[in-house]
Parts: C-alpha cells; sequence; structure tokens
C-alpha cells in the first residue's frame, strides 16, 4: 500500500534517517517502535508531507509519490491521528466529521438533518456511538480520537498513521479504540501504529518495524518476536552481552549517606503517574530506567513542581516542599534540568552570563539591582570549571552547541548550590566529547555529595552511571534494581516485564 | 486475545456512551450553566434591563423612544456584523471606525452622481482596504491589531484629505432617493433598521448554514487543524477581513443617507463598541465560538444602557463608556475562566 | 549599500534585514535630519529644536513603558486612555497643589496597570484583549471625572509646561531622565533580566523559579504609571485638561516607536535607545511633511505606512 525505500533525511548536524525501508500493507496493523531520537517522528512526517526525504522514493499504491504539504497526503488517502486530536474542539462532532463535505441543500446550504444522519451513520459503522450535537470537546479525548479516526476513515483514507493514540486514555477507551482498528484492518486500511506500550503492541499490531538512531534495526512480524528481544532490538542492547566497564566516563559507585536527602511520596498525576515513591541520599546517583512515555520525565517534573499532581508529596531534609510551585522546589533545593533544552531550558535570546546568572539572580543582586562583579566571577568560575565554549560571556546561548547549551545549564543551577539535582536526558542530542564530559561531571557533582537523579535513553549510561535504578512502566515503579542487579540484563527484564532472572518471553 | 465480536461491539457503545456522559466530577451540571450563560446571558441582562428600565422611566417604553434606539443601534449593528465574522476567525478589526467615517464621507461626495454611486463607492474603497487588512494578516503572517490600527489611522487620513483636512462636509441631496434609504420608514420602521435586520438574518444564515461559514469556525477553533482539514485558511481570513470593512463602509453610507451628510468627526471609538457589543453578545473573543444573534443582542443592551444613562439626567453619557468597559472586562473574565475549565478537560 | 552586488544582496539578505531592522532607525532619523537642514526653511534653529523636544516628550515617554510590554510578548493599548485619565484626576484635584495633583494621577495609572496585569497574569487573559477592555473603561472614567476641556490656570502646571533650565524644558528633561532610568532599569535589574527571559522563553522562565506573574504585573504597573506621567506632562504643555482628545491614537504612535526602534513584538528584547530614535522619527516625519505644506492626513497616512512596513520587516524574525 505505502511503501518506502532508502529513505534518507538530514537536519543540519544530525541524521536523522539513513537508508530507510518501511512498507504498510493493505488490512496489516503495523508497528513503528524505537526510542527517542530514533527516527519514528522524522519517519511519519515524510510519510505525511510535513517533510521532504532527501533520497529515497515514497511509494503508494504502486506509483511513486512526494507529497509538498500534509494536506496533500491526506487527499491522497494518508490520514494521521495525532495524540493531541487534531480537530475543532469548540465545533460539534458532526461539523467536525464532515467539515468541508457537507451536505448541502438546492440553495447550496448546509442541510442539518442530514448532516447529523450522515455523520451518525458513519460513526456507528465502526462501533462508535455518541450525540453528533455536542461539541468536540465535551467528549473524552478517547471518543475525540475515535471521531478523528472516523474522519480519516470518511475521508477515504487507505492508510491511518496513530501516533501513540492511547496515551491518555481510560483503559476502556483503548479497548474500544482497538475495536475500531480491527474493523479498520478489516476493510483493508493500512494502519501504521506507533506506541511504547507493550501490551497493547501485542495486542493489536501483526507486523513490526524497529528504528534506532535512524535506521531499521529490525522488521518482521511481531508475533515472532519475543517481549525481551524486542525490548532489546529498541534499547540496541544484546542479551547477556558482556561488556568491560568504562565506556562511559562515570567512576562507578559512590559513597551515600544514610539518610535520604529528598523523598517523593505517592505522586500522583491523571494519566501520568501513579504513586510514584523514590528517594535519594547525597552523593547517590538514581537512574531512572523505562521506555518513553512510561513516565520518567513525568515523574522528574512532578518532583520539581512544574508537574501538577493530584496527590503525593515531596519532602527534601525533613521538610515538605509546596506541591505545583517551581520557585519553591527550587527554594527547598531542587533544580531540574529539563529533558527539551531548547524550548524549556535555555533563554536562546540571552547571553551565556545572563542565562547562567538567570535562577541565582536574587542571591546576586543588592536593592534589586545586578551586582555585575559577583556575576562575572561566578560565570567566571563556571565557565572555567565546565569548559564551556563560548566566543565570549555575552555570547547568545542560542549561538553554542548543544553540549555547551546543556553546561550553561548545568552552571545555571549549580550556581544555586542545589541539593538535589534532577537530570532529563542530559546527554542526549550533545557530541561525544560534552557527553563524557558532563558524565564525568554528574560523578563528581555525587562525590562531593550532591543526589542526582538519572534520567537516560542510553541504557548503558543510565547502568553505568546509576547506583541504584528505579524502574518505570505506564506511570508506576515496577521494579528497583540495587547492587549487583544494576544490569542491562535486568533492567530489560523489568521492562518486558519478565521475571528477574527467568528465561526469555 | 480473540473476543467475541458481538459482545465487543455492545462493549464498544457501552463504554462511549459513558464516555461522552462521564466528564471529570463537578463539571457536568455547572459546565451547562456555564456555557449556557454564555449564550443567552446577554439576552436575559437586555430583558432584565428593558423591564427595569420600563418600570423607571415612564419616557422609556414609547415608540419614539424605541423607534430612536432601533435607528440609533443599526449603523452600529451593521458594523458589529462584519465585526462578529472576524472576532469568530480569532481576529480583531480596529478599522471600522474610521472606515465607518470614511464610508459616510465617500457616500455624501458620491451621493452627488447618483445613489448608487453614493452606495457603491464607499463599499468599494472600504471593502478594499479590509481586503488589504486581511492579506496583510493572512497572507504576511502579521498581527491583526496592528495591521487594523493602521488601517485605521490610514482611512482617517484618507478621510481628511478628502475633505480639507476635516474642514468640509459634504451634503445630500434632501430630496434624493438616497436620503430616503436613511430617512424613510416602511410600516412605521425606519429602513435602516429593515435593512440591518435583513442583513443580520442574511449573516446568520452564512455563518450558520453555508460552508464557508463552517471554515471561520474551524479557523477561529484551531487553524492548524482546519489547514490540516483542508480548510482554505488564508482565503477565509480574507473574506472575513473584507466582509468586515464592507460592513463598516455601507454602515456609513447609511449613516450619511440618515444624517444627510458625510460627518467627518464620526466613528472614533467605534470599533471598540462594535467589539464589545460582539463579546457581551458571547463570541469569544479567542476565536471558535460565536453567533451572528447574539452581536445584535449586545449592540441592544449598549444603547439600553445608553439610554438609561441618558434618562437618568444627573449621569453623563461617558458612563456608557465606563459601563461598557466593565462590562466588557467581567465578560472577558468569565469567558477566559471558562476556557480554562474546558482546557482541562 | 547601492554598490553591493545583487548576488551578495540575496546572501546577505537576512543579515541586511537584521541591520536594517536594528540600526534602520537611525538612518532614518539622520536622513529626515539632512533633508531637512538642506531642504527646510528656518530648521536649523535652536528654538525649533526645542519645539520638536518638547512636542516629542510625551510620545517617547508612552513608548518606554509600551516597550517594556512589548519586551514581555505583551503590548498595552490602554495608554492613550490612561493620558486622558491621568488629566482628568490632575485638574480635578489641582485644588490640592499641583504635587498632589499629580501623584494622584500616576497612582490612577498605576492602578489602570494594576488591573491590565492582574487579568493578564492572574486570569491569563490575551494582553491585546485585556488592555482593550481598561481602555474602553479609563477612557470613559476619564470623561466621567471631567466631562469637558477644561483649562488648567496653575502656575506650577504653567512653569512645568513651559520652563526650561539652561535652555532646555523641563519636559524634554524629565522624558530623559525617565529613559535613563528605564534603559538602566532594563540593563542592569534584576527585574530587567527577569523580564527578558520571560518575554523570550515563557516556559524556561518558568522552569528556571522566576516569579513569572509578578513580573508581568509590574511590567503593566510600569506601562501605567508612565503613561499617566505623560498625561500630566501634555496637560502641562497645553495648559489644559481635555480628556475626550488627549492621547487618542496614542497606543499606536507608541507602538510604532518601539517597533520602528527595533524591538520586536515577539518579545525578549527591549531596545530603549531605539525607542527614543523611533519617537524621534516619527515625530521628525510629522514635521517635515507639516513643514512642507502636507496636510495632516498625509502624515496620517504615512506613518501608518511606517508602521505597516516596519512590522513587516521584522516578520521573519518574530516568526520563530
Amino acid at each position: 500500500m505505502l511503501t518506502v525505500t532508502g529513505l534518507c533525511k538530514s537536519f543540519p548536524g544530525v541524521r536523522a534517517l539513513s537508508d530507510v525501508d518501511f512498507a504498510a500493507r493493505a488490512g496489516e496493523v503495523h508497528a513503528l517502535v524505537g526510542e527517542n531520537g530514533a527516527g519514528k517522528s522524522t519517519l511519519i512526517k515524510v510519510l505525511t508531507g510535513v517533510y521532504q526525504p532527501d533520497a529515497g522514493e515514497v511509494t503508494y499504491n504502486g506509483t511513486p509519490v512526494r507529497f509538498a504539504t500534509p494536506l496533500q497526503a491526506q487527499q491522497a488517502g494518508i490520514s494521521t491521528i495525532y495524540q493531541e486530536v487534531n480537530l475543532v474542539p469548540l465545533m460539534s462532532v458532526a461539523r467536525n466529521l464532515l467539515l468541508g463535505r457537507e451536505p448541502r441543500s438546492r440553495l447550496r446550504l448546509i442541510d442539518f438533518r442530514r448532516m447529523h444522519r450522515e455523520a451518525e451513520e458513519t460513526l456507528r459503522s465502526l462501533g462508535i456511538r455518541v450525540d453528533v450535537r455536542r461539541p468536540l470537546r465535551e467528549l473524552g479525548v478517547g471518543a475525540q480520537q475515535m471521531v478523528a479516526l472516523a474522519r480519516a476513515v470518511a475521508v477515504d483514507a487507505r492508510v491511518v498513521i496513530m501516533d501513540e493514540p492511547t496515551s491518555s486514555l481510560e483503559p476502556r477507551e483503548v479497548s474500544t479504540l482497538f475495536e475500531v482498528i480491527r474493523t479498520l484492518r478489516e476493510r483493508g486500511i493500512a494502519v501504521v501504529y506507533v506506541s511504547h506500550r507493550m501490551e497493547e503492541l501485542y495486542e493489536i499490531c501483526d507486523a513490526v518495524t524497529v528504528l534506532r538512531d535512524g535506521t531499521v534495526v529490525h522488521t518482521g512480524r511481531l508475533a515472532d518476536l519475543d517481549r525481551l528481544h524486542l525490548v532489546s532490538l529498541m534499547l540496541g542492547r544484546e542479551i547477556g552481552e558482556v561488556r568491560r566497564e568504562g565506556l562511559t566516563k562515570f567512576a562507578g559507585s559512590h559513597d551515600a549517606a544514610a539518610e535520604p536527602v529528598l523523598q517523593a511520596q505517592r505522586l500522583t498525576a491523571r494519566h501520568r503517574l501513579h504513586d510514584v515513591s523514590l528517594s535519594l541520599r547525597p552523593g547517590e546517583v538514581v537512574g531512572l530506567g523505562g521506555l518513553l512515555g512510561s513516565g520518567r520525565s513525568e515523574t522528574a517534573r512532578a518532583i520539581a513542581g512544574a508537574l501538577p499532581v493530584d496527590s503525593g508529596r515531596v519532602v527534601v531534609a525533613g521538610a515538605p516542599v509546596r506541591a505545583g510551585s517551581t520557585p519553591a522546589a527550587i527554594r527547598a533545593g531542587i533544580s531540574l534540568l529539563p529533558e527539551d533544552r531548547k524550548t524549556e531550558g535555555i533563554v536562546p535570546g540571552l547571553s551565556v552570563r545572563e542565562n547562567i546568572a538567570l535562577a541565582a539572580l536574587p542571591g546576586l543582586s543588592r536593592f534589586g539591582l545586578v551586582d555585575d562583579a559577583r556575576i562575572d566571577r561566578i560565570v567566571d568560575t563556571f565557565m572555567k570549571r565546565l569548559r564551556i565554549k563560548a566566543s565570549s560571556p555575552h555570547q547568545k546561548v542560542g549561538e553554542l552547541s548543544g553540549g555547551n547549551q546543556q553546561k550553561v545549564l548545568l552552571a545555571r543551577w549549580l550556581a544555586l548550590h542545589p541539593k538535589v539535582l534532577l537530570l532529563d536526558e542530559p546527554t542526549r542530542g550533545i557530541d561525544v566529547g560534552a557527553k563524557a564530559e558532563v558524565q564525568a561531571l554528574v560523578d563528581e557533582l555525587a562525590d562531593e555529595g550532591l543526589a542526582v537523579l538519572l534520567i537516560s535513553s542510553d541504557t548503558e549510561e543510565l547502568i553505568e552511571g546509576s547506583d541504584r535504578v528505579v524502574v518505570l512502566k505506564d506511570g508506576a515503579v515496577v521494579r528497583e534494581l540495587t547492587g549487583d542487579a544494576v544490569t542491562e540484563d535486568e533492567l530489560m527484564r523489568a521492562i518486558a516485564d519478565v521475571p528477574e532472572g527467568g528465561p526469555h518471553g | 486475545m480473540t473476543t467475541d465480536t458481538g459482545e465487543a461491539t455492545m462493549g464498544t457503545e457501552a463504554a462511549l456512551a459513558t464516555t461522552a456522559d462521564d466528564l471529570p466530577p463537578g463539571t457536568t451540571g455547572s459546565e451547562r450553566l456555564s456555557a449556557l450563560a454564555q449564550q443567552h446571558g446577554a439576552l436575559v441582562t437586555l430583558v432584565i434591563a428593558m423591564i427595569i428600565a420600563s418600570l423607571t422611566f415612564d419616557t422609556f417604553l414609547t415608540g419614539d423612544n424605541l423607534e430612536n434606539m432601533a435607528l440609533s443601534s443599526a449603523f452600529l449593528a451593521v458594523v458589529a456584523l462584519g465585526m462578529t465574522f472576524v472576532i469568530v476567525t480569532g481576529g480583531i478589526d480596529l478599522s471600522v471606525g474610521s472606515l465607518f467615517a470614511l464610508g459616510g464621507v465617500l457616500a455624501a461626495w458620491g451621493s452627488q452622481y447618483g445613489t448608487a454611486v453614493a452606495l457603491l463607492l464607499p463599499l468599494a474603497v472600504c471593502g478594499l482596504v479590509g481586503l488589504v487588512n486581511g492579506l496583510l494578516i493572512a497572507r504576511s503572517g502579521l498581527a491583526p491589531f496592528i495591521v487594523t490600527l493602521a488601517a485605521m489611522l490610514a482611512a482617517r487620513g484618507v478621510l481628511l484629505a478628502l475633505t480639507d483636512e476635516g474642514s468640509r462636509t459634504y451634503l445630500v441631496d434632501k430630496g434624493s432617493f438616497f436620503v430616503e434609504l436613511g430617512q424613510g420608514s416602511l410600516l412605521g420602521i425606519g429602513v435602516p433598521v429593515w435593512i440591518t435586520v435583513a442583513l443580520f438574518a442574511l449573516g446568520a444564515l452564512v455563518l450558520r448554514r453555508t460552508r464557508f461559514g463552517q471554515y471561520v469556525y474551524a479557523v477561529g477553533g484551531n487553524q492548524d487543524a482546519a489547514a490540516l482539514m483542508g480548510a482554505p485558511v488564508t482565503r477565509t481570513k480574507v473574506a472575513v477581513y473584507t466582509l468586515s470593512g464592507l460592513c463598516a463602509g455601507l454602515a456609513g453610507a447609511l449613516n450619511a443617507a440618515w444624517l444627510a451628510s458625510g460627518v467627518t468627526i464620526l466613528g472614533t471609538g467605534m470599533e471598540l463598541e462594535a467589539i464589545s457589543a460582539v463579546v457581551i453578545g458571547g463570541t469569544l473573543l479567542t476565536g471558535g465560538f460565536g453567533f451572528i444573534s447574539g452581536s445584535l443582542v449586545g449592540v441592544a443592551l449598549l444603547k439600553v444602557i445608553q439610554n438609561v444613562i441618558n434618562q437618568i439626567g444627573s449621569l453623563d453619557s461617558a458612563y456608557q463608556q465606563v459601563v461598557s468597559g466593565a462590562f466588557l472586562a467581567l465578560v472577558i473574565v468569565a469567558q477566559t475562566w471558562l476556557g480554562r475549565r474546558q482546557r482541562v478537560l | 549599500m547601492a554598490d553591493v552586488s545583487l548576488a551578495r544582496v540575496t546572501v546577505d539578505r537576512d543579515r541586511a534585514l537584521r541591520l536594517l531592522q536594528n540600526y534602520g532607525v537611525y538612518g532614518g532619523v539622520m536622513v529626515l535630519l539632512v533633508f531637512n537642514f538642506a531642504f527646510t526653511a528656518h530648521f536649523a534653529s535652536a528654538e525649533n529644536f526645542r519645539t520638536q523636544a518638547v512636542q516629542v516628550a510625551p510620545v517617547l515617554i508612552v513608548a518606554l513603558g509600551m516597550a517594556l510590554a512589548i519586551g514581555t510578548e505583551g503590548v498595552d493599548l490602554s495608554v492613550g486612555s490612561v493620558m486622558a485619565l491621568s488629566t482628568s484626576l490632575l485638574s480635578l484635584y489641582l485644588g490640592y497643589g499641583p504635587w498632589i495633583a499629580t501623584l494622584i494621577a500616576v497612582v490612577g495609572g498605576i492602578l489602570v496597570g494594576a488591573a491590565n496585569g492582574a487579568l493578564i497574569a492572574f486570569v491569563g487573559v490575551q494582553p491585546i484583549v485585556a488592555t482593550l477592555a481598561l481602555m474602553v473603561g479609563a477612557r470613559g472614567l476619564a470623561l466621567v471625572l471631567l466631562p469637558q476641556l477644561k483649562d488648567v490656570r496653575n502656575p506650577g502646571m504653567a512653569a512645568l509646561g513651559s520652563g526650561d533650565v539652561l535652555g532646555i524644558p523641563y519636559l524634554v528633561l524629565i522624558a530623559a531622565a525617565l529613559a535613563l532610568l528605564v534603559a538602566f532599569v532594563v540593563k542592569r535589574s534584576t527585574f530587567g533580566r527577569r523580564l527578558l527571559a520571560i518575554g523570550d522563553s515563557r516556559p524556561a522562565a518558568r522552569l528556571a523559579g522566576l516569579p513569572v506573574r509578578r513580573v508581568l504585573i509590574v511590567v503593566y504597573v510600569c506601562s501605567g504609571a508612565l503613561a499617566a506621567v505623560a498625561g500630566v506632562l501634555a496637560t502641562a504643555r497645553l495648559t489644559a485638561s481635555d480628556p475626550t482628545s488627549l492621547g487618542t491614537l496614542m497606543e499606536l504612535s507608541a507602538i510604532t516607536a518601539v517597533v520602528v526602534g527595533g524591538t520586536p513584538l515577539s518579545g525578549g528584547r527591549v531596545r530603549i535607545g531605539g525607542t527614543v530614535a523611533g519617537a524621534v522619527l516619527i515625530q521628525l516625519l510629522t514635521t517635515t511633511l507639516i513643514k512642507h505644506d502636507l496636510p495632516p492626513s498625509w502624515t496620517q497616512i504615512a506613518q501608518a505606512v511606517v508602521i505597516v512596513g516596519a512590522v513587516y520587516a521584522a516578520r521573519e524574525r518574530g516568526k520563530r
């Protein structure tokens, strides 16, 4: 139905896809999996006309095609259902379903009765029953997605791409969605299904393609692949593979104090976290393991007050921290290095110097005026210590390389002398040299008595960097690896939900 | 993993039926109520205001007074009609006050060449300004408020240039048919009122019952989604600003016919009145939601308040602005609060 | 610029555009000055410069507050109405002496600004919409307090309006002092740094623990206070309080000055020097047209073209 051969796509400095082959067949649900940065979203964007490929060919129904815009792709019959439902929430279900194709009377006026009837019929044929007159936003997210699906089918989509459709659905909504997907499959529609939830993949998908670092590492029938193997393919680690220590710059274990400095107790946030508890002791690095979407970043954000929680609390050095307030968390000594460095971390238009001083400003000023001499001293110290490469402290941070931007952010937090450092993917998208420097720094900081929470999709980094690893799955803690159990094998077993030390599958 | 199909389908329907009704706790009742308040709040307020006014002032519920109010509402209403379309797309048009004045002057000047010129000239010029606004906003992606603010200034400039810097007032020949459009009456009701009612009926039809109307809602509700769904976003935006320009020009022309002259100082602050009326009428300033009839109610409410303030001899007419400003702020706060509640879903 | 080859122009277009946005305003001022020295009679006189400077002072002061609001990716449309409110309050309380009256006028501006800020920071209303509501309300309040034009006969106000030190009018001195103060605040204070960070990247500012709401409120309070000061000064210069017409279209002039001066509407940067030059540029443009016997209508059209041009030029950098 839709095939891709030899697809390449590069962005400045990154090769997002190289020589990718992929085929979505009619009447088949095809899982597309891979960790962050594996190239899934780039592939989807090429398929749907958001990006143009640098090389390679996309063929659709046997003829080569090139979609200039998402609209073109859609008109050709390739629809995408995003997590964020791409409909108009204030308009009624029927209007959304039939926008641009409304049945009209002879006077070219919309015939509402017919419109509602048609909408109802379309939805019912997929086994969905909702009041089509109600505004879309009054429906649950699941039902909204169903409407998006129905719209895709109604515009004669032959290929439906679903990007993490279940990430914010209740279990019963998921089963409804799967019914709809099965209906689509019976109608001979090709479905591309992107998700990280093992159970879902095995329940609904026929075939699987695993992407890693922009290349296809596996493609074939899903039934032929056991869970553990799938996880190891995604993470790029062989089961039982022996590795020598020292590939990363981590020195090994640290001497942790006995009393935890930070305790997160039963953090719960609707759809995202369920009773997540963990504790950090001064001088130790605790890793957060799990696949993308398992709640790793959410946990870190909840601890830092950047994600509102429904229940649970965070205690630092015996004192509870006011929930949902970033300033309160920062005052308590919690610093978060966010995952999305470019939009949530750096302030691109400000200089290196001002970015470093930003959070520490109140301490670096007198009577509301900035004490430039002190800032210069601190900036100078950190630029030297972290080896930040910038033409001058006055260079704009937006112009620096990823690694140096990350170091600037680290410096911003270290200037506050935090007790707890939450690092969300600290080495992603930065070059090898900077990566080693950041890893060495994390070690050094832990040795100095900081409590560090490390999130990384790089399993090797996570295992070698951490003293303990807390494994998350679907927003809940499933296992904690300690001591000798801190190995890649055990991590993968925990993620794939295989009993400790047990057989594969 | 196979389940009995029949059972599964039933389960599906049951699940969705509950999903649709099962909004997060506590929202259903108050949510409905606030949605209702948004749709009919203005109408209820209008009725209450009219009852109180008629009980308090003997002169309020007289034919003369109502006729006067209807006439003076008509021109603002036509401007608000165009504004409604713009605001539903999530935009704003600050140039309408100037275009209203410009339309009046052009009509008065054009009336010497006949009624057709008197009507078509302001429509052509004001429509053109609206078109340019729309192109700059939709094609070049400039902020609507700044583009239309500049257009407001430019239109005022053109008006001054046409009238020897405002010192010249073109008069309309009293006997002409054009004056009839403003001063005449049909079944005891002024022609401008009839025209306004007809235009609102037409506008409501266009917004509710045509594909273009659906696109207007879609663009305002979620522009990116609308584009993905194949709605002609650029064309829709250009069309609404052009429409707004046309409405302002027509309102100005009718006003000139009514006054039998092209008064140059009219229209300042009218954009704010029109926006107030539209928003009070229940249209969301953030776009995607609104209705034509609401704007008519909004205009009527503003005029009733104005009338009441005028009837209380001791009060200055400036209270009108204070009241509508406060009202506007109140409505906006309520809308934002409502919108945030909805986003939580 | 003229002799750069076409190919280089296309390559350097981006850079040229940025240069134009950053320094075009100074070039524009120079061009207008040179033009007027050469072609305008009685331009190069101290008296003329004094008049120009006095006329530009209120716009400049309002533009300073506007620059702060725009720096946070907002805008303040209520400034003109705040000027009107300020003039009403001033003439109403002038009986208590000019100082008290000025103080009350400024407090009025601060209150309007606080209302703007609260709507924006706490309720989460878009700046345009929030300040639009206050624009309607404040003008109405001004007219309620003082229904029509009223002469201001007060020696203190008269001195403020027409007095000078060493030949430099008070108005100009005050405007200059305020410009320096705002520039200093933007450059040197923690508030200034936070303001820029919030305008540049709000999510990053929030995650860095900055008091986003407090900063936003202070910004709109400053804008209100500055507009009120401008209202007082304008009243002193005109020796009359006219709440109907004072400050109409002021928001547009102020936005023009700020945008022409190279402050992007997308926030994250505040160029006070550019804003001063922007205000001067518009003033010179008006003067040039008037001195060459072109009617005010032309000035308005020219200003409209200038502002659309400036926003258009800044457009590509604004889309990040």
